[in-house]
């Protein structure tokens, strides 16, 4: 006789569904007959379908695969607390965002505009050229400074410069648009505000990102290659350039489409350094310019009389950042897919 | 196209002269008290031999006694580990490798080397992978010029039968055993006068290996060859010459315990350890 349980006993396909589906349904019940919180009733539906499902698992199955199916509703369970947040705010944008996601949203500008109508395209204008500025001063120093630390650093120097990234990292962007702030008064004096403070704000929040992100992508390619092109006789700098960076190039792009998302939505820093105007200001170098996240804000924070249109304005321009950032993403991705390189050990 | 078998018999000792085969780059190596060092370990203690040119030269012995090290030490890429150090010296043909106006990039292209794992450059194709070390060297030819040495050294590497239709498609899409095939070619395409080859074959399987032993033995009539080797077959059936390394203790430092012909060392060594090691008591 076979010491393999083959023919043991499990639950049927649906069984592991089946409780959870039903103390959802009763947790929905609950939640219009009575006034239990909703959150009780959730985390009440979790618990009891888990121990349905063990104790129903336990009787047919045996102990093992009990705590497996035991351990799985609650992995699942995780994974959907963790999702229902964010499909929330995306459902509640687009919901709000779509009301003014129109053609006059994104072909006017805010200019003389009271009450209904209106657009964000000075607002979009800002956001693309400070956060393009920005971009184009960190992406090389953030590279450069990765391939210094990675490639030729040593020693106690490489440790602290390692460690100052790490530090700002972690800077709070109110303090960045405050250096940036700080640093253009020394030469314009108070209280000017301009696009390039912005992206010299942004610039500081963005460059440890790639630095990081960069220095990530060049540790992972494999140090064979390294030597493989020094044993040809190829000088290091052009070991860098040739081998190491095309090897790590799409992990890199991913990494500056990560920073960029990153900044494209910061507020505060901007709120100081390039200030808050309804007219179109295509020049970083003259003047106040409104970026997309200011213009929710400010659109949210000084309505008029009536609130609504302006509240609509400001979800849509919170819908048009999140498309921004989607297709970042997206382009991230194509390049992923169309430069990615498989890197072996 | 293939290149001519060496039919010259194996010298029977060390000191045979450099231009046995018309043309050919191969150089000597003198090596003479070569002490190697990470940081404060002693790696590798008092070598003092010498590689003859178009021969192949087998260094074997057990795992950690310095036989790569070694080998790394003559094209300088022991100094490219941190900490690594070299005292002692190597002469190619009479010039001292660790020269104080020497650069090491220079002796690279001259020293060759082909490493344990197939490392094709993973972004090129297979015909750039050839023309790698030409293309990064700025070593500038024509489209023509550079297609003959391609063509020439992946036939040299017994490959180009293999991926003649398809020299476009990237080097990591070849099997284990191509791949390194594929190196091979890349190393031998900027025509270096010395090959290394650190256990070229410990992760291919018995087909390639021996492909890639009968290559050695074609390539040597235009190049001297050293070869680290974990395996005694190999050593028996491809090399000329052999130097074993020996180890005394955990943390001591690797010393050349005796550097014979390779039929001397297989059938009468002179020391006993070396009879232990190639006759399987040992190690």
């Amino acid at each position: 006789m076979s010491t393999l349980d083959v023919m043991r006993p499990s639950l049927p396909s649906w069984g592991p569904w089946a409780p959870p589906a039903a103390a959802l349904a009763l947790a929905v019940a609950l939640a219009i007959a009575t006034d239990i919180a909703a959150g009780v009733l959730l985390v009440g539906a979790v618990v009891a379908a888990a121990a349905v499902v063990y104790a129903w698992s336990r009787v047919v199955e045996g102990g093992r695969r009990a705590v497996d199916r035991l351990v799985t509703v609650l992995v699942s369970s995780a994974f959907a607390l963790a999702v229902i947040p964010l499909v929330s705010l995306l459902w509640t944008v687009i919901a709000k965002g779509s009301e003014r996601f129109d053609w006059t949203f994104f072909s006017e500008t805010g200019r003389n505009v009271v009450g209904a109508g209106g657009g964000a395209w000075h607002a979009i204008v800002g956001t693309l050229v400070i956060t393009g500025l920005a971009t184009a001063a960190s992406v090389p120093i953030g590279i450069m400074a990765a391939i210094y630390l990675q490639e030729y650093g040593q020693g106690r120097l490489k440790r602290w410069l390692t460690f100052f990234v790490d530090v700002m990292t972690g800077i709070p962007s109110i303090v960045a648009g405050l250096f940036a702030f700080a640093l253009f008064a020394i030469f314009f004096g108070p209280g000017v505000r301009m696009g390039a403070m912005g992206a010299v704000a942004l610039s500081v929040l963005m460059i440890p990102i790639v630095v990081r992100s960069t220095e990530e992508m060049l540790k992972v390619v494999p140090d064979g290659l390294r030597e493989a092109s020094y044993a040809l006789g190829v000088p290091k700098w052009r070991t860098v350039v040739s081998v190491v960076l095309p090897t790590a190039l799409a992990g890199i792009v991913t990494g500056v489409m990560v920073a960029v998302a990153r900044v494209v939505g910061e507020t505060a820093p901007l709120l100081i350094t390039t200030g808050t105007i309804t007219s179109l200001n295509a020049n970083p170098l003259s003047g106040r310019m409104e970026p997309l996240p200011v213009y929710a804000y400010s659109q949210y924070k000084h309505p008029g009389v009536p609130p609504e249109p302006y509240f609509a304005r400001a979800w849509a321009a919170a819908l048009t950042l999140i498309v921004i950032v989607m297709a970042l993403n997206l382009v991230a991705r194509l390049i992923h897919r169309r430069f990615g390189t498989e890197v072996r050990g | 196209m293939s290149e001519p078998a060496p039919t010259a018999a194996v010298p029977a000792a060390p000191g045979g002269g450099a231009a046995t085969v018309d043309a050919s780059p191969a150089k000597a190596i003198d090596v003479r008290d070569l002490n190697l060092f990470y940081g404060a370990f002693h790696a590798v203690k008092d070598v003092t031999m010498r590689i003859e040119p178009n021969a192949v030269t087998a260094l074997i012995g057990s795992s950690g006694c310095g036989k790569s090290t070694f080998l790394r030490s003559l094209n300088r890429m022991h100094e490219l580990v941190p900490g690594g150090r070299v005292e002692g010296s190597v002469r190619l043909d009479g010039e001292d490798v660790y020269g104080p106006d020497v650069d090491p990039v220079s002796v690279r292209r001259q020293i060759g080397m082909v490493f344990q794992a197939p490392n094709p450059f993973p972004t090129m194709s297979i015909y750039d992978n050839v023309a790698a070390g030409l293309k990064l060297t700025r070593r500038r030819r024509d489209r023509a010029d550079l297609d003959e040495i391609v063509e020439r050294s992946l036939r040299r590497a017994h490959l180009w039968d293999e991926v003649k239709d398809r020299l476009d498609e990237p080097g990591i899409g070849l099997s284990g055993g191509q791949q390194q095939r594929l190196c091979i070619a890349r190393t031998i395409a900027v025509e270096p006068e010395v090959v290394l080859m650190d256990e070229p074959a410990s992760a291919l399987d018995p087909i390639s290996t021996l492909a890639i032993e009968d290559l050695m033995v074609e390539l040597k009539a235009r190049y001297t060859i050293v070869i680290v080797t974990h395996n005694m077959q190999q050593a028996g059936r491809a090399s000329d010459y052999t130097a074993f390394f020996n180890i005394s203790g955990v943390g001591e430092p690797g010393t050349l315990v005796e550097f014979d012909t390779t039929e001397k060392i297989f059938s009468n060594p002179s020391e006993p350890a070396t009879e232990d090691y190639v006759s399987g008591r040992f190690g």
